[in-house]
């Protein structure tokens, strides 16, 4: 297996291209269970992991260990009533399901499972497609869900779901540039957007440890992408009740909480497709009887377990972190993530090109660390600019009227007078209007009234 | 049998697309059927405050009829935003690809384009297009 691997691999596409079309339907139904299995593992393995940190059981009475209870809730889902509220628009509301749902299945079509195998009979590459742009494919469906999103806020004709659609949508398109930003210096390094060559390209080292600022942004902003908690602020109870789902129920809600779940399972596989070595061993196994883990059906093996420490630490973070304000998320990715990801291209770049033009890596690493260096202190000494504020300042309202100043001192009522008139009459009367002098003076008019 | 079915259906001349259609075609067809199935399956029973849209506390003002919701700006300037970064990625990616093949040229040009970026990037900064309030 290790000439093997050094020796030239045939190609995943030209072997893929080899499929006969009874084997194409059979992946894609494989893929298609394997997504709604894993929707459905994932939702009780989350239940189960949170309960766990919380100290409870979790569910445990549907099936074995509770395995089945995402099942019976799904069941339940379809046997509830199927609610259009009545400002809603009838196609768009009845689309956005379908729009949101599509894409998260389609994204997994480029994903390498594992190497090459005999399925059925016919020496094949365990993946659907390897097409020469499988990352853009990945991007693009990434894209195409927030327009379920939005559709689903917007045809609902409701406030709650509106607003929530409207932070979602942000929210996603906001991580989105850091994680298209973050796959740019493994494409730099791998110099091809197939994923089956990208899996090629690691199997001396992962990306995720050459290139681990490009994996730390990207896992930040999967976790944003997908609206996962910390990054939950679409779906944020205490402020939005549902988020964008508010006013789905029945299989509607039940195909937005499948894409959801589907969506972190296509980013968590993405992840170890681009830098987890998608399905060869980890490097300590990887030379085991002469490479027999990196063979054969030991791939999805791999693949599976790599994709499942990620969805672990989904659950880990769900379970640890509280919900982030909107405005310190959107910082977060604006004012952290993009420039980071930025210098960080920029300096591959640079890396790559001194290297080819004969320079020593010592050369390169003190160049490229002061240009580095420079560019940051350039980004950081920009201040944020300060919002000009006057204590003196009268608010004036779009009606032209002015407003008291917000930080308004309410007068203390003088209550001391108005107990005891002995000790009023001792001092001296209040000459000019002050707040208190008025005070004063209805109190004394009130409780002369009541006399 | 396999042999046979092998032998029927000559494998060459597919498009590398078709698996991404027959996903396509598959998740839609279960998107659809759930959709459509929901009413037919569940129960009806007719509520007006059911179809009322969900409200809590204070009725909300104005009411967002459809279409006529009006959302804070921000939000627009934030897309505005994420097209300029996604062209900038969508001339990254090709130069990612065949950096090696344009050399030292291409390391130039596309840090000279990044820059340019970088400059309408810290003029949003500074004019308090990232801050959220």
């Amino acid at each position: 297996m290790i000439a093997h691997a050094s020796a030239p691999r045939p190609d995943t596409a030209q072997l893929l291209a080899g499929d006969p079309f009874w084997l194409i339907v059979v992946k894609t139904l494989g893929i298609f269970v394997l997504l709604v299995v894993m929707t459905l593992f994932m939702i009780w393995f989350e239940r189960r992991v949170v309960a766990r940190m919380q100290h409870r059981p979790g569910p445990n009475r549907v099936g074995p260990a509770g395995l089945l209870q995402s099942l019976a809730d799904g069941l339940k889902l379809a046997f509830k009533e199927d609610i259009r509220p009545v400002l809603a628009d009838k196609w768009v509301f009845f689309l956005a399901p379908v729009i949101s749902c599509v894409p998260a299945f389609l994204a997994f079509a480029v994903m390498p499972l594992g190497g090459e195998v005999d399925l059925f009979g016919v020496h094949t590459a365990l993946q659907l497609a390897d097409l020469p742009v499988g990352v853009l494919v990945v991007l693009a469906c990434s894209s195409v869900g927030v327009y379920g999103i939005v559709l689903s806020g917007w045809s609902s004709g409701s406030p709650y779901p509106l607003l929530g659609a409207l932070r979602s949508a942000a929210q996603v398109i906001s991580y989105e540039i850091a994680m298209g930003l973050s796959i740019v210096a493994v494409i730099l390094s791998a110099h091809s957007l197939s994923t089956a060559e990208i899996v090629n390209a690691q199997q001396d080292f992962w990306y995720g440890i050459v290139l681990i600022p490009s994996f730390l942004i990207y896992l930040v902003s999967m976790v944003g992408e997908t609206n996962r908690a910390p990054f939950d602020l679409a779906e944020a109870e205490s402020e939005l009740v549902g988020g964008f789902h508010t006013e789905y129920s029945s299989l509607k809600f039940a195909l937005f909480f499948l894409a959801e779940y589907i969506n972190m399972v296509t980013v968590s596989a993405f992840a170890t497709t681009l830098f987890l070595g998608g399905w060869h061993a980890p490097f300590f196994l990887s030379e085991v009887g002469g490479g027999v883990l990196n063979s054969g059906w030991f791939g999805p093996l791999w693949f599976i377990a790599k994709m499942m420490v990620l969805l672990f630490a989904f659950v880990w973070l769900r379970g640890t972190l509280p919900r982030m304000r909107y405005d310190q998320f959107m910082k977060l990715g604006w004012k952290v993530l993009v420039p980071v990801s930025l210098v960080w291209i920029v300096l591959v770049v640079c890396v790559r090109a001194l290297q080819a033009g004969g320079q020593t890596t010592l050369n390169v690493s003190i160049i490229v660390g002061i240009v580095v260096l420079a560019i940051l202190v350039l980004v950081m000494i920009i201040p944020d600019r300060k919002p000009a504020s006057d204590p003196n300042r009268v608010m004036v309202t779009g009606s032209g009227y002015p407003l008291p100043p917000l930080d308004l001192k309410v007068p203390k009522a003088p209550k001391r007078q108005r107990r005891s008139p002995v000790a009023q009459a001792a001092e001296p009367e209040p000459t000019a209007l002050t707040p208190s002098g008025v005070a004063a003076s209805t109190s004394k008019e009130a409780s002369d009234g009541g006399v | 049998m396999l042999e046979a079915f092998e032998a029927a259906a000559p494998s060459s001349g597919l498009d590398p697309y078709v698996p991404l259609v027959a996903l396509f075609v598959l998740a839609a067809a279960f998107a659809v059927f759930s959709v459509a199935a929901a009413p037919l399956v569940g129960p009806r029973r007719y509520n007006k405050a059911k179809l009322d849209a969900y409200e809590c506390g204070i009725e909300p003002s104005p009411q967002p009829i459809v279409g006529g919701g009006r959302m804070p700006v921000a939000y627009y300037l934030t897309a505005m935003l994420f097209i300029l970064f996604d062209i900038e990625m969508v001339f990254l990616y090709p130069f990612a690809v065949t950096s090696d093949q344009l050399g030292f040229f291409g390391v130039v040009e596309i840090v000279l384009f990044i820059a340019t970026v970088g400059f309408a990037y810290a003029y949003v900064w500074r004019r308090g297009g990232l801050d959220w309030n």
